[in-house]
Parts: C-alpha cells; sequence; structure tokens
C-alpha cells in the first residue's frame, strides 16, 4: 500500500520508504524525517524575492534581509524536484515537518482503497450562467476550465 | 471562587468562614482564568436535556437552523448597511447566537468567526458574576457592552453588544452584535496602538457592563464612552446600529419560538454544538496519528525589529487534535504585539473554518475538539499585564499554521473522506497592510481609523489553480476592501494608486499566490493629521508555501518626506507624469526636494505633511509546488498582465519565449528546465553534511532573537550581553528598551568619541 502525503511525497507502507512522486526515488525510511533523503540548499534569498527597491539607497527593498532569513530548498536527489522549501533564521536546525506513526497509518489504510493520485478536492460551486444569454453562458463554460 | 493561599493550615470551620468572607467581597472582578482557559463547551444543562429529548427530529431542528441563520444574515446586513466605521461598512462585523450558557453556536454566513468566537468569553461573564449580583442583574431588555481582550475579544478596537433573550422569565439564548469599530481613545489614533507599552495605553477597556436598559441605551454611560475616545459621533452611532441588529435579531429569535417553540430552539442551539464537535472528531479520525511541526517568525515588536517565533506542533491520536505553542517567543511586556490564550485559540479556528473545514458549521463545537498547549508568558498566552492592541501579529500566524499544518495531514486522504473538504492551498498573506490615521478631517472633525484595504491579503496558491488577488482578509473571507472615494469624501486623504496590482511581489510556485496590490496615499486640507501602519515581514517573509512553493517576498513601508505631491502637479502642469508606482518613484525620485525613506512596515503614528507620500503593499498569498512545474502558458499570461517581469520568467520559471510574441519555445524550455533540475542536484548537500555545517548552538550573538532554538524546552530572549535563556514552563516576561533610549546613548556616544 502506497499512501500520498504531500505533491511530491508518498509512503510505500509495505517497504517503509518515503518515495519521490516525481520519479519514484527512494527518499528515506518511512520512520525517518524524510529530509534525511534529500539534498539540501541554503538560498540565498534575494535570487528569489528579488530586491526592487535600489540596494545602494535603501535598507528595505522588498528583498528578505539575509542575515534574518534564508530559504533551505529540498531537492530530490534522483529528479532535481523542489520538495519542500523552508524559510528559518540562519542556523536554526530543519524542521522535521512531517513525522507519521507509520504502524497507526498501516493500520488506517488496512480497509481503505489505494490512492494513486490526488484528484483535488472538492471545489466551490460555481454561481449559475445566464442561460437566456448565449454569450454569457459560452463565457461561464469557459471559466470552468 | 478565590483560593486563598495558606487555607490548607486552617480548619475546615475557619477555612469555610474565610472562603465565604472572600467570596463575598471579592475586591475585582478581573477577567476570570475559568472562563478565559475554558474553550470547551458548557455542559448541557438539565433544560437543554429536557428539550432535546423532546425534540430529536432533525428535519425539525435543522428548520429551526435555517431560520436562525436567515436572522442572523438580515442582522449582519443591518449592521453592514447602517454602520458608521468602515469596518462595518467593508464587512468586518459579525452577529451570532448562544446558548444559554454562552456557547457560540451559529454566526451570521458572511461574519466574522473570531469576533463571535471570543464573545462567548464575556457573556460567560456576566452570566457568571451579574446574574446574581444585586446591583446588577440580567433582565428582559438589558444590553452588555464589551471590548477588552482579556475578557474575551481580539483587541480592543473591537466593541461587542450582547443581549438576554428570555421567554416567560427563562433566559434561553443570547444573541450579539460585534464591529472592528476603530478608534478607541488609546495612545496612538485608530484603535490598534502599536505604541502602547501598557494595557493603559491601549484606550477604552470594557469590561462586560450593561449599557442598554429596557431596550434604551443609558445616556449617562454611553456619555462617558464618547468622552473617552476621538470620534464621539462614531461611538454613539454604532452603539445603535449594534442594538438594533441584536434587536431585530431578538425579534426573529422570539418569532422562531412562537412558531416552533422554545425547546425547539434551545435543542437546536445545544444539538448544533454537539453535532459539529462529534463531526471535527470523525475528521480529526480520518487523519494520520502524528505530529506536524511549523515554525515562522515575526520580524518586528512594530517599535524594534526582532525576531519573534512562532512554534506550532499539531499532534494527531485517533480523533483528538494537539496544536503545541511551546516554544513560541516570550511576551513582551512593554509591546503591543502579545495575545492572551483565548484569543490566540480563537483566531486558529478562523484558520480552519476559513481553509481548511469551511463546509462545517461556524460554532464554538469546531473549537471544543481541539487541545492546546503553551507556554504561560508566551506572545501567544501572554499575561494580563501585556498590552495586546496589535496582537493581530500573533494570532494571524495560527491561522498560516492551519493552512500550513492540516494539509500534510489530509492531501493523502483518500477522495470521500469528510476531511477532503476542499481544495489544498497554501497560506494566505497575514499582514494587516492598511494605513491608519487620525487627526483632524476637512471637515473640521477629529478622528481615527484605519482603511479597508486591510481586507485585500492576497489568497495563497491552491493545488490546482492560482490564488485570487487581494481576495479578502486571512480572517474573513466575505470582507471587502470597500470604496476609497467614499473616505477620500470624509477624510483628508487622497489615494495616488487605486489598487495597482504589483509586478514581481509573488509567492512563486506550479502555481503562484494571488498578488497583492500597492498603496500609496498622501494628506491634502488638513492642518493635523498622520499615519502609522502595522505590519511584519519587511525582513522575514511572512506568509510560507506549501510543497515546494515560495513565501510572498518581503515588504518595506516607503515614503517620500519634505516634499508636496501637489506642487508638483501644479509645477509639472500634468499629473499624468507621475510615475504611479512604488518602485519607479523611489528608484527614479522626480521629486527632487523630497526625503525618499523606506523602513520595516511597523511604523507608529507619526504627522504627515500636505503632499508628502506614504506607501505600502497589500502582500501575496503563498506559492504552491515547484516553480519548473509551472505550466509556461500560464507565466506568459502573468508576463501579459504585467504580474511578473521577464527577468523572473527566466531566472524563476526557467522559461524560453520571445519576449515580443510571448511565444513559448517548449523544447528550449523542457532543456533550460532540465538544466536547473541538474544544477540543483549539483548545488544540494547531502542532509547530514549540511545540518553538520549549517546548524549552530544558537542564533547569531547580534540578531534580537526570541524564543525556542532547537528545543522548545529552551527560550532565547534578547541579543548579545543582554540575551537570556529561559525554561519554557518558566518564562519571565521581557521588557524591552525604549529604542529612543538606545539612539540616544549611541548618539551620546558617539559626540563623546568625537570630542575625545
Amino acid at each position: 500500500m502506497k499512501v500520498l502525503v504531500t505533491e511530491y511525497l508518498r509512503l510505500d507502507l509495505a517497504a517503509e520508504k518515503w518515495e519521490c512522486r516525481r520519479c519514484d526515488h527512494e527518499i528515506a525510511g518511512a520512520r525517518e524525517n524524510y529530509k534525511t533523503g534529500l539534498l539540501i540548499h541554503d538560498r540565498e534569498p534575494s535570487e528569489i524575492h528579488k530586491p526592487m527597491l535600489d540596494p545602494k539607497r535603501y535598507g528595505f527593498t522588498f528583498a528578505p534581509n539575509p542575515r534574518w532569513c534564508r530559504i533551505l530548498e529540498y531537492y530530490c536527489p534522483s529528479c532535481g524536484t523542489l520538495v519542500e522549501t523552508e524559510y528559518t533564521v540562519p542556523g536554526h536546525p530543519p524542521t522535521h515537518d512531517i513525522e507519521f506513526d507509520i504502524d497507526a497509518l498501516k493500520a488506517q489504510w488496512a480497509n481503505r482503497k489505494p490512492v494513486v493520485e490526488r484528484t483535488p478536492g472538492k471545489d466551490l460551486p460555481r454561481p449559475e450562467g445566464h442561460h437566456h444569454h448565449h454569450h454569457h453562458h459560452h463565457d461561464h463554460e469557459a471559466a470552468k476550465g | 471562587m478565590n483560593v486563598m493561599p495558606g487555607i490548607a493550615t486552617l480548619s475546615v470551620g475557619e477555612r469555610k468562614l474565610l472562603q465565604d468572607f472572600v467570596d463575598e467581597h471579592q475586591l475585582f472582578y478581573g477577567p476570570d482564568p475559568a472562563i478565559m482557559r475554558n474553550h470547551k463547551l458548557e455542559p448541557r444543562t438539565a433544560a437543554e436535556d429536557a428539550a432535546m429529548k423532546k425534540h430529536d427530529d432533525p428535519h425539525l431542528l435543522n428548520q429551526v437552523r435555517g431560520r436562525v441563520i436567515s436572522a442572523l444574515s438580515e442582522s449582519f446586513r443591518m449592521v453592514e448597511q447602517m454602520g458608521a466605521a468602515p469596518g462595518a461598512k467593508w464587512g468586518d462585523l459579525v452577529t451570532a447566537i448562544f446558548s444559554a450558557s454562552g456557547d457560540l453556536s451559529e454566526i451570521s454566513p458572511a461574519g466574522i468567526v473570531t469576533f463571535a468566537g471570543v464573545c462567548q468569553y464575556p457573556i460567560k461573564f456576566v452570566n457568571k458574576y451579574w446574574t446574581h449580583d444585586p446591583t446588577v442583574g440580567v433582565r428582559h431588555g438589558d444590553g452588555f457592552i464589551h471590548n477588552d481582550s482579556r475578557y474575551g475579544g481580539i483587541h480592543n478596537t473591537d466593541q461587542s453588544m450582547m443581549m438576554p433573550v428570555f421567554h416567560e422569565g427563562e433566559l434561553v439564548c443570547w444573541v450579539s452584535s460585534t464591529i472592528h469599530e476603530g478608534e478607541n481613545g488609546a495612545i496612538e489614533p485608530g484603535g490598534m496602538p502599536a505604541k502602547a507599552e501598557s494595557r493603559f495605553d491601549e484606550g477604552l477597556k470594557m469590561s462586560p457592563f450593561r449599557i442598554v436598559e429596557d431596550f434604551q441605551v443609558k445616556r449617562d454611560i454611553l456619555t462617558f464612552l464618547q468622552n473617552s475616545v476621538r470620534d464621539p459621533k462614531l461611538q454613539f452611532e454604532d452603539l445603535k446600529v449594534k442594538l438594533h441588529a441584536c434587536l431585530r435579531l431578538m425579534d426573529r429569535v422570539r418569532a422562531v419560538i412562537a412558531e416552533f417553540g422554545k425547546d425547539a430552539l434551545v435543542a437546536y442551539l445545544r444539538r448544533n454544538l454537539e453535532d459539529t464537535e462529534a463531526e471535527v472528531h470523525r475528521r480529526i479520525a480520518e487523519l494520520p496519528d502524528g505530529t506536524v511541526r511549523f515554525n515562522t517568525w515575526i520580524d518586528s515588536t512594530l517599535r524594534e525589529p526582532a525576531l519573534l517565533k512562532v512554534a506550532c506542533a499539531a499532534r494527531v491520536k485517533g480523533d483528538r487534535m494537539t496544536m503545541d505553542f511551546r516554544g513560541t517567543s516570550p511576551q513582551l511586556s512593554n509591546r503591543s504585539v502579545n495575545a492572551v490564550m483565548g484569543s490566540t485559540k480563537v483566531c486558529f479556528l478562523t484558520g480552519v473554518l476559513q481553509n481548511i473545514w469551511p463546509d462545517l458549521p461556524h460554532n464554538q463545537g469546531v473549537l471544543a475538539a481541539f487541545d492546546f498547549e503553551s507556554d504561560a508568558n508566551s506572545l501567544l498566552d501572554a499575561n494580563n499585564d501585556a498590552p495586546c492592541a496589535m496582537s493581530l501579529l500573533p494570532m494571524f500566524r495560527t491561522i498560516t499554521v492551519a493552512t500550513v499544518s492540516f494539509p500534510k495531514f489530509i492531501y493523502g486522504l483518500p477522495d470521500g473522506a469528510k476531511a477532503r473538504a476542499t481544495v489544498t492551498l497554501a497560506a494566505q498573506y497575514n499582514q494587516p497592510a492598511t494605513f491608519v490615521y487620525g487627526g483632524l478631517t476637512q471637515h473640521m472633525e477629529v478622528t481615527g481609523n484605519f482603511c479597508a484595504d486591510i481586507n485585500g491579503n492576497g489568497q495563497g496558491a491552491r493545488e490546482n489553480r492560482d490564488g485570487e488577488h487581494g481576495v479578502s482578509p486571512l480572517f474573513g473571507f466575505m470582507c471587502d476592501t470597500g470604496e476609497y472615494e467614499l473616505a477620500e469624501e470624509e477624510l483628508p486623504m487622497v489615494r495616488l494608486i487605486a489598487q495597482h496590482l504589483a509586478t514581481d511581489r509573488v509567492g512563486w510556485g506550479k502555481y503562484r499566490g494571488g498578488l497583492g496590490y500597492e498603496q500609496m496615499v498622501t494628506a491634502r486640507g488638513t492642518s493635523m493629521w498622520g499615519f502609522m501602519t502595522g505590519q511584519s515581514g519587511s525582513w522575514f517573509c511572512s506568509a510560507p508555501g506549501l510543497f515546494g512553493g515560495y513565501s510572498c517576498p518581503a515588504y518595506p513601508i516607503a515614503k517620500v518626506k519634505d516634499a508636496n505631491v501637489f506642487d508638483w502637479f501644479k509645477e509639472k502642469g500634468n499629473a499624468a507624469r507621475f510615475p504611479y508606482d512604488i518602485v519607479e518613484l523611489m528608484n527614479e525620485r522626480p521629486i527632487e526636494s523630497g526625503r525618499y525613506v523606506t523602513a520595516d512596515a511597523g511604523m507608529t503614528f507619526e504627522m504627515v505633511q500636505e503632499g508628502e507620500i506614504y506607501m505600502i503593499c497589500q502582500g501575496a498569498g503563498g506559492g504552491y509546488g515547484d516553480v519548473l512545474e509551472r505550466d509556461p502558458a500560464a507565466v506568459m499570461k502573468d508576463l501579459s498582465e504585467d504580474l511578473i517581469s521577464h527577468e523572473s520568467a527566466r531566472d524563476i520559471y526557467h522559461v524560453v519565449y520571445d519576449r515580443r510574441t510571448l511565444i513559448v519555445d517548449a523544447a528550449g524550455t523542457r532543456a533550460a528546465r532540465d538544466a536547473e533540475r541538474a544544477a540543483r542536484k549539483a548545488r544540494g548537500k547531502p542532509y547530514a553534511d549540511f545540518v553538520r555545517d549549517w546548524v549552530t548552538e544558537a542564533p547569531a550573538e547580534d540578531l534580537p532573537y526570541f524564543g525556542s532554538w532547537g528545543d522548545t524546552g529552551r527560550i532565547i530572549a534578547g541579543s548579545g550581553k543582554t540575551r537570556q535563556v529561559m525554561d519554557a514552563g518558566a518564562i519571565q516576561p521581557v521588557f524591552m528598551p525604549d529604542p529612543r533610549e538606545l539612539r540616544i546613548a549611541a548618539l551620546e556616544a558617539r559626540v563623546a568619541e568625537l570630542e575625545g
């Protein structure tokens, strides 16, 4: 049984492994922190949130202060997918964000059917179109995507 | 009941004598921890039990419920149509109905959850202390008012009217109406004083008291309130508005009683709560057992830069869920950014109802299903001495906590799971990004309040589409940003940019967060006017992304001081030549005499001269997923809508295209993205190596850091020589030095140095 956890992570309960959903790479043991099996990069935050006001003139530029804020980027070592980002203070221990009780999870999924791909959750209902105006109806259909 | 120290040494008789004496002679009815720390439902009363036995037909109860919701909706619209406060005009309000014991059973469908959620506390206070007090009492036709967050409230700018509903002499329920009023006589105008250094700087401090008797406002008490605030008209008008909304609600409730009987109403109010709590437990039981952790940092006290940690571990075990906020920053006893736990919990409830389970009845049964842990004297669980006028800063993070924690539990659930009530979405922007103002208007009236721009937080990206721009505040999905032109008629403010979406201020991802808009304002036609702002996140991004998505950017305040833009318009003869864009204005500096300044967006009140320009930006929601998975066509659409720059299309999304036609080179894009994936693998370090090089024992010595580091049991406070380390169970509140004193000391040292 495999259980989806995030957009990029799933747990193989039988093998007790974290896996990458993009390339099926075995990331780490299911009872471990999945981050231990990923690559980490300490991203200079201004590469992502660029200074828009002239940094020579201003101390606040829309870019984070790199001495206060860093972005830890976690990559799948096999396919290079950006699995998780963690905004943190320089030197702060990475957060062990997902720690599930694997035995309880196995018991919980014993009676569930496997989910291979997530279908997005329920969306809010869209308002009814004005059926008597054809062009409005058309717009409505288009908006449904 | 007061518990006396040393009482154990007395005999049983003496003990009773002493206890009776103390109970009968209570010195002061302060906030009651037995009320304020209890978010669970009150026990089912005998009357409720009997009513529920009599009426167990869910169809009948649902009919009653429909009638009550319709009444709540009607009374909400009344307040929205008649209210004078900007908050009332644009949806920052609620009407609600409570059980006789004071549990919140239902709110107006478009109303603010937090306002109603915190109102249970003052109602329970009135029930407990005033009902049997011979000098007060609770009677038909009474109305009680309240605003002090220590007795239940988000911050003191919100005022509630609460009225008991009697039937044949029996209290059957309470109704309420709450508005974010704004002005409340605090040390700064507008009701949200970032400058408050003690609770006595926060203006009106209304413990729950009667202001309406026999359905009439007591004029002597009203006069006292008007005399205590900068806007006596507002105080009067909205008091009447809230009263009449309650009266209409009461009329409708009495009609329900007339039609279905009192017991049907009582049974519905209670069953609504019990069924909702049971449903939340069923949903929690669907989640995996385990812990999801999230840390975030507020980067300002609104008086000085500081890194204030908000830590959360969400734990699920069976059908129980505990939100554990231990490890959060200590309370700052002379800063306004503290929150009391009763309010913190209710704000978290908003996070759940607005983002995770919006289909649930919006009532206290949802909150009752959760458990909470916190450190006493922490930023989210401050004691009653701490000012909390800007409690929004830590409390809004608990909404963010919900949007980060729940998806990690919920995402993998089967399609039919009840806990999968809506799409997975990243955090909404979480700062009160608006101008608070005060002074003398062009109509020679003194006022203070805030702009409805606060209601335009960008939505977080969703798992299947981008977030909406400037959609609503994160605390109220139906609030509107209002008609600024109406504000300009009343206030000496001119908005130079009309909700201009700000290029490149994006929470990047496979799906991007909704953007925020720029706000550029100036003053005109007044001799006394000023602004304040209360945003954090100018150095540390505040709204996180999800599943590989990036956060919103950092947002400063920008100003052009010592210049009059109206003179410049006159001089140039054409106002269209002005750059209506923060970045262009600040980088090109067209007004030559101006002093161009940026700072962190937590600005205490300062006076503004005619034509000086103040600029902030409403923020973006967090992104969802890996940027390299964003559909190149969506990137081109963002470009064509000026939401992003060509540089970002290239550097963030790695899309190859023709700049003139915006036609994507699919093969080129694939190659560029493959190259970036390879580059990630080359620059990323294995976890163990990274942690060895990265993790430090403590934050850098010079960082003003507050909260846990690795171990949540150890709390760090401050920087340099004055940094303290405390046990989480024994936090001493922190007092911050006055930033002006520090500045003077630094300048004096410099003078001494220069003078040799």
